[in-house]
């Protein structure tokens, strides 16, 4: 980490603080949360070795086990301390002895002597046929006042699923954005010779294959519904591109042309597909329908073009090329048949490249090498800063959670392909779950839809 | 070089009445084309009648390996020959179809590799038009760093590993 480096990260910390102040302002409930920051400074460097970089502004919460869980298969308290806690913003408040589950139990003496800012409590009940209703409460302990409470009941084998949800509005009431709890990533395992294209929930559970070949799987791309994939399969000697349904399984080939294709990435409204095909030399970028058919070649040049990604308003594109030289990322507009138009934005060392960008359209991460190590980074358009996220060697095909806060991506760890994330302030890094097999080509789908 | 070039051809010619290649069974690119290779063309005597010059050992189109430097798809001099006795195999059998899969080392991104591979398939099928196979002959397309013939992480594996390979259809 180089002075550069230390200083930007300073500078980071202050416009988070910042953040604070202005997101405590919009949540005035929240006020107390500034207290606690001030109140644990002390702690930060231990808990900067514990948690990379982060600290600072950690949420101290209690979650005490729901009245009856243990009956459950599945506990869902667990689940929701395990998801803030990956999302390197709360800290978890010891609860042993102490096990109120209605708000006229809570003794807030306790709480605060514990220090804890919020508090969660819960429980469930188990109904006939399966069913299973679950009732919570999140409480500011400060201010003893309740935040929010629902209850819902679902089939006891969704009691996951519901812990994610419960999750994701604790996470919003707290911090102002939205959860992605409840979301989806898809990821390339390899295991001797086979591939499996899966599909798992964000904390790696439930997963389940999708496709599974032992020829090469790579670039999966959610669909913006989330009902699909585009992905590239090699298991016609060379890569073609496919769209697969998730609930129906069915797939259709929608760039098979004369010689390679791949990178494909979906156009903000589902209905087109950014690939690259070598059909008419060299690697070049084209849309085609998502449906296949209506090929339109997009970029215009004597180099490598590839990886592209759409800008979340569909109007533009950043892509890797390496018509400068060495390859780094332009950007460009989608219409409009002056394709040449495309304007550099990395010039910072001499490979830049996987760009994706920000569910917001005002940065974008990508993978930079720098000394032999392949690192995580984000920039910023309006201002060019570029921050580097990770400091491993070997990261690859990095995408933003859908609330901007995290970036998933792949790495390895002896030798061995894993999934890590990062907060997209640098601050917090945790690997997922780890399963056996290489793990590789990380995306994270987009939110559930609204029901 | 003229010398070697003559006993290639030599070679080549003799060894083409033997060459009835095989339609392909499994045909996945219809732009490939699948009519059976064609026999009669410049037939020579054939000492071998048995021996398919693509896979007699002892024939330099049996060889299907081009290897690149680091960072490079330039088509070195030391291939030059594999290069043009495979192009003068597609000018005198009109009917052969070729798949040139260029591949990359493991270091960088899988997408951007890919790219590189293609430029290294593009390469050698731009030397091979150059000397005398036809275009539609060819298809040349990359799995970049997706099909290691060698799985190790050092100097020695990533060179074997940067390479176009030479398929005949129906192989």
């Amino acid at each position: 980490m180089n002075d550069c480096y230390n200083l930007r990260y300073i500078l980071r910390n202050s416009l988070r603080i910042m953040s604070m102040w202005i997101h405590l302002r919009r949540f005035p409930q929240a006020l107390v949360l500034l207290f606690w920051l001030i109140g644990s400074s002390p702690l930060q460097a231990a808990l900067d070795i514990e948690i990379f970089g982060g600290g600072a502004t950690q949420i101290p919460i209690a979650i005490v086990p729901f009245a009856a869980e243990e009956r459950q298969k599945q506990g869902i308290t667990p689940v929701v301390a395990a998801d803030l806690q990956r999302s390197g913003l709360f800290r978890l408040v010891d609860t042993t002895g102490l096990t109120p589950h209605e708000p006229v139990q809570v003794s807030y003496p306790d709480w605060i002597g514990r220090g804890a800012g919020a508090l969660v409590i819960g429980s469930t009940t188990a109904l006939p046929g399966g069913q299973v209703a679950i009732r919570v409460t999140l409480l500011d302990v400060a201010r003893q006042a309740q935040l929010a409470s629902y209850s819902e009941t679902v089939p006891a084998e969704q009691l996951r699923a519901a812990a994610h949800r419960i999750a994701d509005m604790i996470y919003e009431k707290l911090t102002g954005d939205v959860g992605v709890f409840s979301t989806r990533i898809a990821y390339v395992v390899k295991q001797g010779k086979k591939y499996a294209l899966q599909v798992a929930d964000a904390d790696g559970f439930n997963a389940q294959s999708v496709i599974e070949y032992t020829e090469p799987i790579i670039s999966p791309s959610w669909s913006p519904d989330g009902t699909q994939l585009a992905y590239v399969s090699f298991e016609n000697k060379k890569p073609v591109v496919y769209v697969q349904t998730l609930a129906t399984r069915t797939r259709k080939a929608v760039a098979n042309f004369r010689g390679s294709n791949s990178a494909p990435a979906w156009s903000p409204d589902g209905k087109k597909l950014a690939v690259v095909l070598s059909l008419m030399g060299g690697s070049q970028i084209f849309l085609v329908n998502s449906e296949g058919g209506g090929l339109q070649r997009l970029t215009q040049s004597s180099g490598i073009d590839t990886e592209p990604s759409f800008s979340p308003d569909g109007q533009h594109i950043i892509f890797t090329s390496d018509r400068g030289g060495t390859p780094q990322i332009y950007r460009m507009p989608v219409s409009g048949q002056t394709s040449r138009a495309a304007e550099r934005l990395t010039f910072e060392g001499s490979y830049n490249v996987s760009p994706h960008y920000s569910p917001d359209g005002k940065s974008f991460t990508f993978i930079h090498r720098s000394g032999g190590r392949f690192n995580v980074a984000i920039q910023d358009l309006a201002t060019r800063q570029v921050q580097l996220l990770t400091d491993s060697q070997f990261d690859e095909s990095p995408s933003y959670a859908p609330n901007g806060k995290m970036i998933l991506y792949a790495t390895e760890v002896r030798g061995r392909g894993i999934l890590s994330a990062v907060s997209s302030d640098g601050r917090t890094r945790q690997q997922l779950s780890t399963q056996a097999g290489d793990v590789r080509e990380p995306a994270w789908g987009p939110l559930p839809r609204l029901r | 070089m003229k010398k070697l070039l003559g006993v290639l051809l030599i070679s080549l010619l003799s060894a083409c009445a033997s060459q009835t290649t095989k339609p392909s069974a499994e045909v996945e690119d219809k732009s490939v084309g699948t009519a059976p290779a064609d026999s009669s063309s410049s037939a020579g005597k054939t000492t071998s009648p048995t021996l398919n010059p693509l896979t007699d050992p002892n024939n330099i189109l049996s060889k299907r390996s081009v290897y690149f430097d680091f960072d490079s798809y330039v088509v070195k001099d030391e291939y030059r020959s594999l290069v043009v006795a495979h192009a003068q195999y597609l000018r005198d059998n009109s009917s052969a179809r070729i798949l040139l899969q260029g591949n990359t080392d493991e270091r960088g991104s899988r997408e951007y590799n890919l790219a590189l591979g293609q430029r290294r398939a593009d390469a050698v099928k731009h030397a091979m038009t150059l000397s005398g196979a036809r275009e539609t002959q060819i298809e040349a397309v990359s799995l970049g760093e997706e099909k290691p013939r060698a799985t190790g992480h050092d100097e020695s594996s990533w060179a074997e590993n940067r390479r176009t390979d030479i398929r005949y259809q129906g192989e």
